[in-house]
């Protein structure tokens, strides 16, 4: 079982060069995901804080 | 109060993306799970390359999608130029930086998948040359997209870049490929990478889509965050019209 | 037809009598240029192979140094309002315009040129083809950096985003043009580079003029 791991791990030698590459990887997408939904939350929040004082009436239908 | 209803338009693309996104996202996660199972577990190594090819399955669908990027990009502009249709004009500043992130990773897993295969960490072979060089029209984009005040100006030029850009690129993968040949390293014939055998092509293409999703995921989030940010800029100016 | 001369007219005037930045830009192409050796040694086998290279390399940089200002100026003080309203479109304000910049900025580099030849002991047939190579590419050069300076106008940072921009965009003419010099020193034909220049100065000459004319208008809104 752990030899299966170690093997696996191994890479057929190659680890140093394997694991960075998809570790790398997944650190860029997994930063840009969080970057972009940080953005979006915090636009989110501030936007529920200003929108009853800011919107004194709803015009539907007004151009 | 106009401006706030110019913005309350894309309260259409808002209902749209908001039912789309958990699908997007959760298709997107399958395709990855499936993927990598694949991609590390369930495929043999390459009988000359051995386990480095596991760097292929993402290092291959990256470079298909930085190139997809950049044909977005140019479209979008295209879109935006044509029609002014305000959300073509976004969605393109918000897919500028996903496909230079999809360019980094295929210059930096190309790096890593050649040091074991080459014997060096860079190699001026024709493709990574090329990417190299869409790395950096990627980040011109970028910066010419936020360089003015006016963000409207900066995606117009940024859009103009992008079409300009489009026309170019084959003509830097033609010359960079003469360019190659002239040059041909002494200790790399071939840097074709590995003839693709079939079993290799389940999870290439699996990583592929998981790829793809990703980016629509991404693309639906950055533009809703831009969406947003802008509702709260458009308040802000009229709280500060109203209060005078 | 009458207004596309009087901008290149008007162009060439100001260079001239400005004086300065044409000559300052000769010197950063010669100055530059004369670096290298410094840098990896003076051995004529290592000046040669390098010499077409640096040579072009340095003439893109110098090009380059003088298109920040080439729509920025006439933005800035107004100039480029009026030639909105001449009778000339802008794809043919553009075309002057980059017409004028390769007269006070491309044809110095050219005649700069063959000091830089003997400089980098390049052998005697390298020389005409140097030449060619600066002809057919120089005026690339000019087009596409336009396009270039018509995105910056009215940006933050211009100077250093114009790098950015273009030259990426010069690398296919510094590939063939360098190939073309390259080949006459190492025995090869040189034709098939230099009709690529070619090739690449007669696309430029109509799609330049359409993007930049784009940039403009975009910048007058």
């Amino acid at each position: 079982m752990l030899d299966a791991l170690r093997t696996f791990l191994g890479m057929g030698g190659y680890a140093a060069f394997v694991w960075p590459a998809l570790i790398l990887t997944a650190v860029v997408l997994v930063s840009m995901l969080v970057l972009s939904l940080q953005d979006l939350r915090r636009a989110e929040r501030t936007l529920q804080g200003m929108e009853p004082a800011d919107r004194p009436r709803r015009r539907r239908g007004a151009a | 109060m106009a401006n706030l209803h110019r913005f309350a338009n894309p309260a259409q693309f808002q209902r749209l993306s908001r039912a789309l996104l958990p699908w997007v996202a959760g298709i997107t996660a399958i395709l990855f799970v499936l993927g990598l199972y694949f991609a590390l577990f369930a495929s043999p190594p390459d009988y000359q390359q051995g386990d480095t090819v596991r760097i292929m399955y993402v290092h291959v669908p990256s470079a298909w999608m930085s190139l997809f990027c950049y044909t977005f990009l140019a479209v979008a502009g295209a879109v935006g130029l044509i029609w002014r249709h305000p959300l073509a004009f976004m969605s393109a500043r918000a897919a500028a930086p996903i496909g230079a992130g999809f360019t980094f990773i295929v210059l930096a897993t190309g790096s890593l998948w050649g040091k074991p295969m080459w014997g060096t960490w860079w190699v001026w072979d024709a493709r990574l040359t090329s990417v190299l060089i869409l790395f950096f029209l990627y980040l011109g984009h970028i910066a010419l997209s936020r360089a003015f005040d006016d963000p409207a100006r900066g995606a117009k030029a940024a859009a103009v870049l992008a079409l300009v850009g489009a026309v170019n690129v084959p003509i830097i993968k033609f010359s960079v490929d003469w360019w190659n040949t002239l040059h041909q390293p002494a200790s790399v014939s071939r840097l074709a990478g590995p003839a693709i055998d079939s079993s290799m092509l389940p999870p290439l293409f699996l990583m592929a889509f998981a790829f793809m999703g990703y980016f629509f995921t991404l693309l639906l989030i950055r533009i809703r965050a831009d969406l947003a940010s802008r509702k709260v800029q458009a308040l802000r100016v009229a709280a500060l019209a109203a209060a005078e | 037809m009458s207004t596309f001369w009087a901008i290149v007219a008007r162009d060439v005037r100001l260079a001239v009598r400005g004086g300065t930045e044409s000559v300052m830009v000769l010197v950063f192409f010669v100055l530059a240029a004369i670096l290298f050796p410094f840098g990896v040694g003076p051995e004529a086998e290592v000046l040669r192979r390098i010499g077409p290279g640096v040579i072009w390399v340095v003439a893109l940089l110098a090009a380059m140094m003088s298109l920040e200002r080439l729509f920025s100026a006439d933005h800035e003080d107004g100039t480029l309002d009026l030639l909105a309203t001449s009778p000339a479109p802008l794809e043919i304000v553009f075309l002057a315009k980059a017409i004028a910049h390769w007269l006070t900025t491309g044809l110095p580099l050219l005649v700069a040129a063959p000091v830089l030849g003997v400089f980098y002991q390049l052998p005697g047939p390298a020389f005409g083809v140097l030449l060619l190579s600066m002809l057919l590419g120089t005026p690339s050069l000019s087009l596409i950096g336009g396009v270039g300076a018509a995105l910056i106008v009215g940006a933050r940072r211009g100077g250093v985003l114009l790098a950015l921009l273009v030259l990426p965009l010069y690398v296919p003419v510094l590939i063939f043009a360098v190939a073309g010099v390259d080949a006459v020193i190492f025995d090869a034909p040189v034709r098939p580079s230099m009709m690529i220049l070619a090739a690449l100065l007669l696309a430029a000459i109509p799609l330049c003029p359409w993007a930049g004319g784009a940039a403009l208008r975009q910048a007058l809104q």
